[in-house]
């Protein structure tokens, strides 16, 4: 997507140093997500360290629910399938279909924010929360920070959304729909990791 | 005033020269320091060879290109020489060459872990670090000490440590390198006193408010001392049972030294499997991991992180 | 309401503490008497508050950086004092829980607090103009970055008078850190002044990677960029791989202290050494951080002050991509006593060596630079050829540091302390001291008193060797490091020894105080209208002193190295135009302030358990962010007439010059 953007500018621009700041917005936003990989390295990192010490409760294999865990990797998938439609529709300059296709977006990305913090809801009632072993805290840990990336990627999808409405599809709006949908499908990568590492291998 | 200066310095100069005497680390009093001064002697050699030519160079070539020598050759243009980069490349690595294989022998040489050639039988000594004072049991003898560690001299010694508190380091400078104690985890030591006396033991990692006082003798005692000094310990009251350690284990500064004729079995196991014994999931393909039921894991390495494989 | 804040955490108990809060109160109402009195606060809101110019930040990143300097100096001052008093079984002035204390905040402030904002602050100041770039790549995000970072140090600074601070030492090593052995809120300003100057600086890494790797003029490609650039360029990568460990390992100390989770813990499975593993693994690439741009500081002074080309640029640059790369895997050789094995050991003990072979390239480059040079003895060379001599003993005692059977024998003790001190200060400081010299007269159109700037590094330089080099004796003594009181005749001439050299630090720093007074009084004196006092080769020096806001009217071409000495060689000018262009320039904004504010708000909040006031300071803190981004009117163009304006006062002043 970021080549759309860096065409564009390049189009227009009139004099070299701040006329291509879509473009290097794009690939500072690219920077940051790789030092939030490292982010999230270190919390895999925690996991595997943490995985067998269970402290005489539950271990991964007693937890986790893989259909329903598949459930929530399907709504998540789908949503950047969706959110990548609504990329097609902003270099169409489809301002209608953007913001329908963000929706569709938002929703898939609420239902699994849902089914997440159901998860996690039903696992502390049973009394296996965060703070019952080392193997739970960096599960939570680890699965809750995806979470809360994916809550401020709401957040921010919500705020880009009105603004698209309000603006329409401007040389701002354009690159931070390209910068989200970044962060979208990042979010997406680190989630198979989480679902491979976490919830595949902790079934096998 | 002028007396004052004086006899400040004075007091410097006589202090200074003492200083030899307490130079802890170049006054081994056993084997393992002795090999590991060595070591620090014939690094710091080797690494003198390019420290101290770049040293003089410096004042050199600073002196000799000072701006005001019109004299000195001046070419503002050069800036590179294959030959002069290939010395800068060369040399220093020529001597990390020589040092890495220094330090891969030394490495595996002096490895705490690596049990001492001897003769003599090896001591056992069990060593707990709490807030802040230090437990030696003695498991072979079944008794304890607190403050003091008496050893036999020429006898290797095989500590095993742990914390139940917060990581410190078990130290005896005169007698060689330290490991740290850490709680749920067994650490291992060896070390050999080759002379008679008396060392300073510290806890070498600050673990809080008592650290300062954290600090015990070293008593590296002849055949018949060290038998009068067990038997000074055989004969007191005290016992050493998971009350009174419990008692023991409460935080103090300054703790005095403690003799304890009798100690529980496995006492030390049960400190440590305190925080181990919950670590461990049970495995899910049914091959249980073997508990302390004997001593027998702590001679493996452990990994990265300390914690047992 | 107020979560566990009471009038009880203020320690009016504690009369040295009082008293500096007395002082530092006095302080702070006198200086903004003055402002108010001089009507300067709509000045410094409109200029520097809301500024998102790369050079004002600097600016600002250093002042900060002195001010906090002398924060962890009187904490240093205090520990030497402590501990030339307490050496024979007294038990000194301060006790345990005050002591404990000041290492740690002088650990922390000054590798936080002083060394990270003084780095940041040169990059900032001096980066774009040697890429002949207008600014930064964000230059908003630039500003937030800043005042994230003045959150930190806030949040030190508060916790001086409300509350305290942590008692673990500087890396706060659990599970001594954790709820259970610190249950105050010490290390709870710990993590939250880390935390969130960490994300400044973690913002400042994407900035200066970006803005270094697409914003350089035209003609300068990687291998004709200063070395300073290159220098500050490695440091990002360093940033940008380094930091999120840390911010991931305080979110898990966190986690364990607010939560009740066991990432750390003793109990139900915690693991304390991961800890300790991560936190090297940030802390090793960090100190890399502090030096790397000090190396490159050298190497720009060492050129200027030879007159001539810097020696081996190609091997120099390709030593300094080797340091970054290695730094990431040293990081167990702070813990060889963590009873790893000895291939481990071993391997982690060679790798850093390894180090030591580009170290030494960079080293010898520079010698072989002053090599039929012309050599300058001003102030910033002094630094160099100090720095040359103390930083080669303090690289063979690390790498001596580095072979785990000396280690055994050396770790935690007053040898490490020396070690380190030796390589931060005669290598960091020195190099920022240095930088501070050589680029003042650039950034703000007049020099330093020359005078006062050499009595200044005698007075560092020897106070050092008598303030550290006591302490390699006293490790072989094995005195070890943080003891609040000992019982040993024969380690107190030592540490009186170390007082001395405090003392003789003390003047240094005074005469630096007293160089910043006499200079900006005589500035009219001390002024620069050339824009290149010190006969400079890189293309700062290009423009006027203090550069006009947008740097450059017309982005200089590049074809050579040096590229500004060989515009003087060639005799071509930099100045004269005739067509000058409208210049596209960012608009100041508060809003990196006030998001900064919220955030200060919410970390207070959340040391002092106080959850709706930390709610709503991390609202107010998006809602702020949310805003700004409503906000279009974020840039503008400064007209043709204008820039013709400004370049031909700056010509009139070149020709008085």
């Amino acid at each position: 997507m970021s080549n759309i953007v860096l065409e564009k500018d390049i189009a227009h621009s009139h004099e070299q140093g701040h006329e291509d700041a879509g473009s290097m917005r794009v690939f500072g936003f690219w920077i940051y997500l790789m030092t939030d990989c490292i982010l999230f390295a270190t919390l895999f990192a925690g996991y595997a360290v943490l995985r067998d010490s269970v402290a005489g409760g539950p271990s991964t294999v007693d937890i986790f629910e893989l259909p329903y865990v598949l459930a929530e990797t399907a709504l998540l998938l789908l949503s950047s399938i969706t959110y990548g439609y609504a990329m097609l529709a902003m270099n169409r300059n489809d301002k209608a279909h953007v913001l329908r296709w963000l929706a569709v977006t938002f929703m898939l990305g609420c239902g699994f924010i849902a089914m997440e913090i159901n998860e996690f809801h039903h696992l502390i009632a049973e009394g296996y929360g965060p703070d019952r072993s080392g193997f739970l805290t960096a599960f939570f840990t680890l699965v809750g920070t995806h979470g809360a990336h994916v809550l401020s990627g709401l957040v921010w999808m919500a705020i880009l959304m009105a603004q698209v409405s309000s603006r329409g599809l401007t040389n701002t709006n354009t690159t931070r729909l390209s910068c989200l949908s970044l962060f979208w499908h990042f979010l997406d990568v680190v989630w198979i990791c989480v679902f491979t590492v976490v919830y595949l291998l902790g079934v096998v | 005033m002028k007396r004052i200066i004086g006899y400040g310095l004075t007091y410097l100069a006589t202090s200074v020269l003492l200083a030899g005497c307490n130079l802890i680390v170049f006054n081994p009093k056993g084997q393992v320091a002795k090999d590991e001064r060595d070591l620090i002697i014939l690094a710091t050699g080797l690494m003198l060879l390019v420290v101290i030519p770049v040293i003089v160079m410096m004042f050199l070539f600073a002196w000799r290109y000072r701006a005001t020598n019109k004299k000195a050759r001046y070419s503002p243009r050069w800036a590179s020489s294959h030959k002069i980069e290939a010395v800068v490349w060369g040399v220093p690595f020529l001597i990390i060459c020589v040092l890495g294989w220094v330090t891969w022998e030394t490495t595996h040489a002096l490895d705490p872990y690596r049990p001492l050639d001897s003769d003599v039988p090896p001591v056992n000594v069990q060593v707990v670090a709490t807030d802040w004072k230090w437990l030696f049991i003695y498991p072979d003898l079944g008794i304890a000490s607190v403050n003091e560690l008496a050893v036999p001299v020429n006898t290797p010694v095989n500590f095993t440590i742990t914390s139940d508190a917060a990581m410190t380091s078990f130290f005896i400078p005169a007698l060689g390198g330290q490991i740290y104690a850490m709680a749920g985890m067994q650490t291992k030591l060896h070390l050999i006193a080759n002379e008679a006396g008396q060392y300073r033991g510290i806890a070498a990692n600050y673990n809080g408010r008592g650290f300062s006082d954290m600090h015990f003798s070293t008593l590296a005692l002849n055949g018949a001392d060290y038998d009068a000094w067990l038997n000074k310990v055989r004969n007191t009251p005290q016992q050493l049972d998971q009350n009174s350690y419990a008692e023991l284990a409460k935080p103090t500064v300054a703790h005095p030294i403690t003799y304890y004729s009798k100690v529980q079995e496995r006492l030390f196991l049960d400190i440590v499997d305190k925080y181990e014994g919950m670590n461990k999931a049970p495995r899910p393909k049914g091959s249980q991991v073997q508990r302390n039921s004997d001593d027998k894991r702590v001679d493996q390495q452990p990994s990265l992180l300390a914690e047992e494989r | 309401m107020f979560g566990k804040l009471s009038w009880d955490a203020v320690p009016l108990h504690e009369p040295i503490v009082m008293y500096t809060l007395a002082i530092v109160g006095l302080m702070g109402f006198a200086l903004v008497g003055t402002v108010t009195w001089k009507r300067k606060w709509g000045y410094l809101w409109r200029e520097w508050f809301t500024s998102v110019d790369h050079k004002k930040i600097g600016c600002m990143y250093i002042i900060v950086a002195l001010v906090m300097l002398l924060r962890g100096f009187s904490d240093a001052i205090m520990m030497r004092t402590q501990q030339a008093m307490a050496s024979s079984g007294g038990p000194g002035y301060l006790p345990p829980e005050h002591y404990d204390q000041i290492f740690t905040a002088h650990g922390v402030i000054m590798i936080f607090f002083m060394a990270m904002p003084f780095v940041v602050g040169l990059m900032n100041i001096v980066v774009p103009l040697q890429i002949g770039a207008r600014d930064v790549a964000y230059p908003f995000l630039n500003a937030l970055s800043f005042w994230l970072f003045v959150v930190g140090a806030a949040l030190v600074n508060i916790s001086l008078g409300v509350g305290e601070f942590a008692r673990t030492g500087w890396v706060a090593y659990p599970p001594l850190s954790e709820l259970g052995y610190s249950p105050g809120v010490g290390v709870d300003y710990y993590i939250w002044s880390l935390q969130i100057s960490g994300i400044g600086t973690l913002l400042t890494g994407v900035n200066f990677f970006v803005t270094i790797l697409k914003m350089r003029t035209e003609g300068m490609t990687l291998f004709k960029m200063p070395v300073f650039t290159w220098n500050a360029l490695c440091t990002s990568v360093l940033i940008l791989a380094a930091f999120p460990i840390l911010t991931a390992t305080l979110l898990m100390l966190t986690l364990d202290r607010y939560l009740g989770m066991h990432f750390f813990t003793n109990e139900a499975g915690g693991n304390p050494m991961m800890y300790v593993n991560l936190i090297w693994a940030w802390g090793h690439p960090e100190v890399y951080i502090l030096i790397l741009p000090a190396f490159g500081i050298f190497s720009e002074i060492a050129a200027t002050f030879s007159s001539k080309r810097l020696f081996g640029y190609v091997s120099l640059v390709w030593a300094t991509i080797a340091i970054t790369i290695l730094s990431f895997i040293v990081w167990l050789h702070h813990f060889f006593t963590m009873g790893a094995g000895a291939n481990v050991n071993a391997f982690f003990g060679i790798m850093t060596m390894i180090i030591a072979v580009p170290t030494g390239v960079k080293i010898f480059t520079w010698l072989f630079t002053m090599y039929r040079g012309r050599v300058r003895f001003e102030t910033p060379m002094l630094w160099t050829l100090g720095f040359i001599v103390t930083f080669s003993i303090g690289g063979m005692t690390g790498v001596l540091l580095a072979v785990p059977g000396a280690d055994f024998l050396l770790h935690n003790s007053l040898f490490l302390i020396a070690h380190f001190h030796n390589v931060i200060i005669g290598g960091a400081v020195f190099g920022y001291m240095a930088g501070l010299t050589y680029w003042f007269p650039k950034a703000f159109g007049f020099r330093l008193n020359d005078r006062l700037g050499r009595i200044a590094f005698w007075c560092w330089l020897t106070g050092f060797y008598f303030a550290f080099m006591p302490s390699y004796v006293l490790g072989f003594m094995g005195m070890t490091r943080r003891l609040n009181h000992f019982d040993n005749p024969a380690w107190q001439p030592w540490l009186l020894l170390e007082l001395v050299g405090v003392g003789i630090i003390l003047c240094g720093v005074s005469a630096q105080a007293l160089q910043l007074y006499v200079s900006i009084r005589n500035r009219a004196k001390y002024r620069d209208l050339t824009g290149d006092p010190w006969d400079g080769r890189t293309l700062e020096w290009a423009t006027a002193s203090p550069p006009p806001f947008y740097n450059f009217a017309e982005q200089p071409k590049v074809n050579d190295l040096d590229a500004y000495w060989g515009m003087k060689e060639r005799g071509v000018s930099t100045l004269s135009h005739t067509d000058y262009r409208a210049i596209h320039m960012p608009r100041n904004t508060s809003a990196g302030l006030v998001i900064s504010i919220f955030a200060l708000i919410c970390s207070f909040a959340l040391v002092w358990h106080i959850w709706w006031l930390a709610i709503f300071g991390l609202v107010a803190s998006v809602v702020a962010m949310v805003v700004r981004s409503y906000d279009e009117d974020i840039d503008y163009f400064v007209p043709a007439q204008e820039v013709a304006r400004i370049e031909k006062a700056r010509l009139k002043d070149l020709a008085e010059a």
